[in-house]
């Protein structure tokens, strides 16, 4: 069947053999190949996947389906608080224990959960475990949570608000403090999840501690890679066919798809969940390469973003969205590293770390208002595919 | 103490082997990463002490550089992103190959860079005031730690203001929190009631102070003299003095000691309603003495009249001319090596007296307490003598037993009770 | 050779001919106190000053106080002006006038603590001052630091102050220290009862002194102590700390912590073993107290003290507060005074967080007035709204550049910001939002790349650091109604603008021909145009009213708060929030939505007064909570124009 469905989406076929022509070319680089490809670069690679994964994600929610959610990026976070979790635990238990094994009196639980505490929120200036912890030492529990949580909330949220018909730009702007709210409350030291400071280390895998990060790199590169295009095969595969039809239907007019007797509202929240379980699903592969989670990802500008990246790659093609994070966030790190160059003007000098965002923000306006179809759009007039 | 010995045998392989590259004369300058923020939030404190480094180095190639090469500033931006500090770290460390990081502001830039430092065995230098709890093997932290500033400021407040009843105003973040922990905790050993402490916590660029600054008046209602310490961090100052100043809160009836605001921060602002506040600092501007004023010569020729120095820059100073120093003690830019030739390492402080780096890879210096002016600078009120920074606090039961030693322990995180090392790598 | 001179000069000071001592002699005895004094050894210096009879000694503890004595390289003291690189000098004595370079002087810098308490030494010589400043200092000082001896001269100083608004200060404090110091009780209590209609922080620091209490045990309750309360353990007073007041008095031993036994069990391993437990089983604590009892029994450690022994021991001891103040009659006058301010305090208090929530409803609304009209009435999202908020505020900052003068630079300031942000507001219109109009969500994001754009462009011209926007003096202070209640005059004039705002955009919309207009092309365009109204102009002078007002609304903010170039971001979701929750298409509505959020905000607050981030959190769920269920807001639109 998938065979088949593959063979009616040509395009995800292309894809699917870009991406591993990608993974190959990448590995041969890397230190496990000839070596001129540095572990923070193939880092870079496996955080942009897991962002065009997001994207991807977005781009059902909203290219399809219409719904401009400024949230998303909270679901990538929740996922990577999650995973977050229980690789803090787990790494701060293996350092506990050492340090007891060196006593002469074994220590008793409680002791070892204080220690553990003390060591975590110590940094915090506190001690105690708060209750979400409660199944950080089990990796299947977090795991499960992972996916979980971002779903619960996304149905309980979506719910409440597809229920009262609250559409467009207000769907957005409450997506837009739901985001807020979350970011505020991880803000606050009585959150449990270490304030400001977020998790941190995540780049140390408890277990394999003495794997060198080259390696470890290289195995959440292939693991995103893995996630994107699984992702994309989902997403392909519902955004085609009868289902993919119906979602298009609700982007372009909601109360005529609902008058011919479609539950708008299932459609819609059953999309809206789904893609928030695949940002945290991102998110959680995402943090473990970036090394620190903490509320300054979640914050509201994050979500926003995503959209540009989305837009700028073009909506309602799932390849747009691929184009459109890679690009923009790669381009992005390059402009704000310092690696173009300075324009000197002679009465000024044009630092890109000052001007970049001008000229983001700028070319956003320029895509909205001329190149609605964004990257994607003239990727698809060059293939002479009419879209 | 097997650890020691193999630490002693690494330096002196390394010792020698640089002996035979510096004769071999140095084809590629030495490398110094800078890791401050050029963009975004934190880019207005950390663009200055990326000036500052330049200059530094400058100043030190004019002096003929570092073992007869010259030195090479790297700059990089991590754009006051936290994971971004990680992986720009790295890149400095693997791809341009510095020999020292000089870097970061706030914890948790810091927290997110200790882990690849101590992964790759690289050397941070940490230039502002922290809350402490820590010790990295890779990182000299040359700011102060909460007893070479909040607690002689309490302390002053204590002894000289007379305060009885403590506001601890902060943002919520961790420097605040864990500074306020640690203040409680001294307070109370020093007979304040656990009810004459207000604690009181806001977010990151607060506007709205008045309902709080109406609460900290209200705490003298029981006759006792009020005093805030307030670790209040960046733009929320601005509106917090304002209200202060509307409320017509004088430094004579309520004193605010403040342990993030500096010139920097003033120069928002119209400082002629708080004149008499306090801040706590290691360095003003305004401390007279010659190698100051050369100081301040030289950043306004380098960077801009209008510039004012702060504390920070002093610890980049201070802590730039040790590692140059002690590079030149040991022969060669080798992190190992490097570390065994900064203890000890002495260095005249801008503000008098000398700082020395102790094995808790703190520094020594003196406390400064200054009274705000009209013309935004600070009156100097207060100088105590060098106060040896202490990494782990003693009035927390939790970390009173801890000990941080590198030399002669080789651990960060001893406990002196079951004299065992917690752990090597350290807590983030 | 000057050594010598000052050896004379101290020889002479000690000398039996004290009368002829002069000020610097006298200083000179306490040479190293007075160059760094300490606020609990100044008094020594104060007393020997004030005892002398010198008559200078005012003049130099007034200069003194201000850090206007310096100390030359010879020991000596001088009041001096610092005029560049030279110091105008003043003898302390005689008073001639000198000059001298300033290397080897050094400025005395008494702090903040020696400052107060000089202030109290200075009280006898300014209470009855001619000069009206210098009584004034003096009452404020006794304010600052009451003692009992300055009751007797204030009450005499009453008599002659010419001042009114001095002499009711002075009967005031006057009062007070009667309450705290008279000799007769009947004097105080009077006094105390006199009190009870004082909310001020002052009189109820007076009565709360009066009333203060320390805590006690014993066996039996004591019948000679004026007892305030009996503390039952576990509920006025935890077990732990009535248990430390136990320890302290040498009747209880403490509780043996579980380090304690841990290090004991550690210190008798025997063979592998704790008495007959195996060291490997002191895993559990259960195993532990069995092995440290046996340890116990054996004697080698002392006896364990659980808290199953820290009760029994408890129950056989009363806990009590006692007053300081022996005197009951008067604790109970006081107690009675108190509690009557209170119940006024707590009704001040609540007034005080209604102005505040009022004040916060009135920067909201402000923010939000402007995105009224563009996002209410227009339908048009604007993210870039919070930036000409920022621009207003910029523009404020740029005009007290090059306008010194406070007060004409905040009239030049308004409507400058407003014409910046109107022609910002229809440039924008008519660039980019004029081609979006039926594409509301990619307005959203057209808008939004111009904040980041605006953003940082305000970054790259003004730099991240905050820029100073000052209000002009006559805005300085606060409308104090009592100590409780008092709101800044900068607050009182955001609220005035809010009104102000409020009825001009009503006025505007409901009662001009624009207002018509601007309606009608809302309603309807096609059918507005062809009734011969221009909707492209209408949309644009529209939307440049919303911008204009955002930039006033900015220089208001950024006289109260600060101006950063990320103020807009500051403002942006609470002010769409504001919009909707108040319901769109309505200036009503956001009166009430920018109304509910204040207060609610200021309720939160005053709950969990400790974190104002937690505040923040609930409200905005609040409100996820409240469009849920409410998705047209409080003020929905009813009929036809309620149709999206």
């Amino acid at each position: 069947m998938t065979n088949s469905f593959l063979m009616r989406n040509p395009s995800t076929l292309w894809f699917l053999l870009g991406l591993s022509l990608f993974t190959i070319v990448v590995t041969a680089l890397s230190d496990a190949g000839v070596g001129v490809m540095s572990t923070s670069f193939v880092k870079t690679l496996g955080k942009t996947l897991c962002l065009c994964l997001i994207a991807v994600a977005m781009d059902v929610v909203w290219g399809y389906c219409g719904i401009l959610s400024l949230g998303h990026f909270a679901f990538f976070g929740i996922g990577g608080y999650a995973v977050g979790m229980w690789l803090m635990y787990a790494r701060t238990e293996g350092i506990v224990l050492d340090s007891f094994a060196s006593q002469t009196i074994p220590p008793t639980p409680q002791e070892v959960t204080d220690a553990i505490g003390n060591q975590i929120f110590g940094v915090v200036g506190s001690s105690e475990f708060p209750m979400i912890w409660a199944f950080s030492d089990s990796l299947i529990l977090q795991l499960l949570l992972v996916v979980l949580v971002p779903g619960v909330l996304a149905l309980l949220f979506g719910w409440l608000a597809f229920r009262s018909r609250v559409t467009g730009v207000y769907l957005s702007i409450l997506t837009q403090a739901m985001t807020l709210a979350l970011a505020l409350y991880l803000f606050q030291n009585d959150s449990g999840l270490r304030g400001n400071n977020g998790l941190s280390g995540l780049q140390n895998i408890p277990g394999f501690e003495d794997t060198p990060q080259s390696t470890i790199s290289l195995a959440f590169f292939y693991a995103s890679a893995l996630a994107v295009g699984l992702g994309y095969v989902l997403f392909a595969w519902i955004t085609s066919g009868k289902m993919g039809s119906v979602i298009k239907a609700i982007r372009d007019n909601e109360s005529r798809v609902r008058f011919l007797g479609y539950h708008v509202e299932s459609y819609k929240l059953f999309v809206f969940t789904i893609t928030a379980v695949v940002a945290a699903i991102a998110g959680a592969l995402y943090y473990p390469q970036a090394g620190i989670i903490n509320p300054a990802e979640i914050a509201p500008i994050a979500s926003i973003y995503l959209a540009v990246w989305v837009a700028i790659g073009g909506r309602g093609r799932l390849y747009g969205a691929v184009i459109g994070a890679a690009f923009v966030s790669l381009l992005s790190s390059w402009f704000t590293g310092g690696g173009a160059p300075a324009i000197p003007l002679g009465f000024y000098t044009i630092q890109w770390t000052d001007w970049w965002l001008v000229l983001l923000g700028l070319s956003f306006v320029a895509v909205t208002l001329y190149a609605p179809k964004g990257i994607g759009g003239l990727f698809d007039y060059l293939v002479r595919k009419p879209s | 103490m097997t650890y020691k010995k193999t630490l002693g045998a690494s330096a002196l392989a390394a010792l020698l082997a640089s002996t035979s590259i510096a004769a071999a004369d140095c084809d590629e300058p030495i490398k110094v990463g800078v890791l401050h923020s050029l963009s975004g939030s934190m880019a207005i404190s950390e663009t200055t002490l990326k000036d500052a480094m330049l200059m530094l180095i400058e100043q030190q190639n004019a002096a003929g550089g570092l073992l007869g090469c010259e030195i090479e500033a790297v700059v990089v931006d991590p754009a006051s992103d936290w994971p971004l500090f990680a992986e720009k770290a790295r890149e400095l460390l693997t791809v341009s190959e510095v020999d020292v990081i000089f870097g970061n502001w706030t914890s948790v830039s810091r927290k997110s860079v200790l882990p690849v430092i101590e992964e790759l065995n690289g050397l941070l230098f940490y230039p502002v005031q922290y809350e402490g709890e820590e010790s990295s093997r890779n990182v000299f932290y040359t700011g102060a730690a909460p007893n070479q500033q909040a607690i002689p400021a309490t302390d002053y407040f204590l002894e000289e203001l007379g305060v009885e009843k403590f506001a601890l105003l902060g943002t919520d973040y961790v420097y605040p929190r864990t500074t306020n922990n640690i203040l409680e905790a001294y307070l109370i050993d020093n007979g304040i009631a656990e009810e004459d402490i207000f604690v009181n916590y806001t977010p990151f660029g607060h506007s709205d102070w008045a309902t709080i600054v109406a609460d900290v008046v209200a705490l003298g209602e029981d006759g006792k003299q009020v005093g805030v310490i307030s670790t209040i961090n960046g733009d929320a100052n601005i509106g917090f003095y304002k209200e202060l100043a509307a409320a017509s809160v004088s430094a004579d009836d309520i004193p605010v000691v403040a342990f993030s605001v500096g010139e920097e921060e003033l120069s928002g602002l119209d400082t002629s309603n708080l004149v008499g506040h306090l801040a706590a600092w290691n360095y003003f501007q305004s401390a007279e003495g010659d190698a100051n004023t050369g100081f301040i010569e030289a950043w306004k020729a380098f960077a801009g009249e209008e510039r004012v120095t702060n504390d920070p820059m002093e610890a980049h100073y201070i802590g730039f001319n040790m590692w140059v120093n002690a590079v030149e003690a040991a022969g060669t830019t080798d992190v190992d090596a490097v570390r065994d030739a900064m203890y000890g390492q002495e260095f005249p402080n801008l503000t008098g007296g000398t700082a020395v780096m102790l094995p808790n890879h703190h520094l020594a210096k003196p406390v400064l307490i200054g009274e705000i002016q009209a013309d935004g600078q600070f009156d100097i009120i207060s100088q105590t003598a060098e106060v040896p920074g202490d990494a782990w606090t003693d009035f927390l039961p939790e970390s009173a037993v801890l000990k941080s030693d590198w030399q002669e322990l080789g651990c960060g995180m001893y406990n002196v009770e079951t004299e065992s090392c917690v752990q090597l790598t350290s807590n983030y | 050779m000057t050594r010598v001179l000052i050896m004379l000069a101290m020889l002479l000071g000690f000398s039996p001919a004290a009368q002829a001592q002069d000020l610097q002699n006298l200083l000179q005895t306490h040479a190293e106190e007075v160059a760094s004094p300490g606020r609990r050894t100044v008094g020594v210096v104060l007393d020997d000053l004030a005892g002398s009879g010198i008559p200078q000694v005012a003049t130099f503890l007034e200069q003194w106080q201000e850090k206007n004595v310096w100390q030359g390289p010879e020991g000596l003291f001088f009041i001096a002006t610092e005029d560049g690189d030279t110091l105008s000098l003043t003898d302390i004595d005689n008073g001639t006038q000198s000059s001298a370079p300033a290397v080897g002087f050094t400025q005395l810098k008494p702090n903040g603590g020696v400052r107060r308490v000089i202030g109290t030494a200075l009280v006898q010589f300014q209470l009855m001052d001619p000069d009206l400043t210098r009584r004034t200092t003096a009452v404020a000082s006794i304010a600052r630091r009451p003692e009992a001896s300055q009751l007797a001269p204030l009450l005499g100083s009453i008599e002659g102050e010419s001042d009114a608004a001095l002499k009711a200060r002075k009967i005031q404090l006057a009062n007070f220290l009667s309450a705290s110091f008279a000799d007769d009780p009947a004097d105080r209590i009077s006094a105390i009862t006199s009190l009870s209609t004082d909310v001020s922080v002052e009189a109820r620091a007076v009565l709360n002194q009066i009333l203060t209490t320390s805590t006690g045990v014993a066996a039996q309750l004591p019948s000679d102590a004026n007892i305030a309360h009996v503390l039952t353990p576990g509920a006025e007073i935890s077990l732990d700390a009535a248990y430390a007041l136990l320890i302290d008095d040498g009747l209880a031993t403490p509780i043996t912590t579980a380090e304690e036994i841990k290090s004991a069990l550690a210190a008798n391993i025997v063979d592998g073993r704790v008495g007959d437990v195996p060291v490997v089983q002191l895993n559990t604590t259960d195993n532990r107290a069995r092995a440290y009892a046996q340890l116990a029994q054996a004697g080698t450690v002392p006896a364990l003290v659980t808290a199953t022994n820290r009760d029994a021991t408890l129950a056989g001891y009363v806990f009590f507060e006692t007053y300081d103040e022996d005197n009951a009659t008067i604790t109970t006058a006081a107690k009675t005074a108190l509690a009557s301010v209170e119940t006024r305090v707590a009704v001040g208090q609540a007034a005080d967080l209604t102005l505040d929530a009022l004040s916060l409803a009135s920067i909201y609304f402000l923010a939000a007035i402007g995105l009224a009209i563009t996002f209410g009435v227009m339908g048009v999202i604007n993210m870039a709204h919070g930036e000409f908020i920022m621009m207003g505020a910029y523009t404020g900052y740029v005009v007290q550049l090059f306008v010194p003068s406070y007060t004409a630079s905040i009239i030049i300031a308004l409507p400058l910001a407003f014409a910046v942000t109107f022609g910002a507001g229809v440039a924008m219109e008519r660039l980019v939002i004029r081609h979006l109009y039926h594409r509301p969500l990619e307005t959203l994001l057209a808008t939004f790349g111009i904040s980041i754009a605006l953003q940082q462009l305000a970054k790259n011209i003004f730099g991240t650091q905050a820029r100073p926007l000052t209000s002009p003096a006559w805005l300085d202070g606060a409308l104090v109604f009592n100590d409780v209640v008092q709101i800044s005059y900068i607050r009182i004039a955001i609220f005035v603008l809010a009104v102000i705002f409020l009825f001009l955009i009503l006025f505007v919309l409901k009662r001009t021909r624009l207002g018509l207009e601007v309606r009608a092309v809302t309603q309807n365009p096609g059918m507005a145009a062809s009734m011969g109204i221009n909707p492209d102009r209408i949309n644009m002078l529209t939307f440049g009213l919303g911008s204009g007002i955002a930039g006033i609304a900015g220089v208001a903010i950024g006289l109260y708060a600060k101006v950063t170039s990320e103020m807009g971001a500051d403002y942006i979701v609470q002010s769409f929030m504001t919009v909707v929750v108040g319901g769109v298409g309505n200036v009503w509505g956001t009166l009430a939505g920018a109304s509910l959020i204040g207060f609610l905000q200021k309720g939160i607050e005053w709950l969990n007064p400790s974190n104002t981030l937690a505040a923040q959190t609930y409200m905005i769920l609040f409100i996820i909570l409240f469009i849920q269920f409410r998705p047209k807001g409080i003020v929905a639109l009813k009929g036809r124009a309620a149709a999206d």
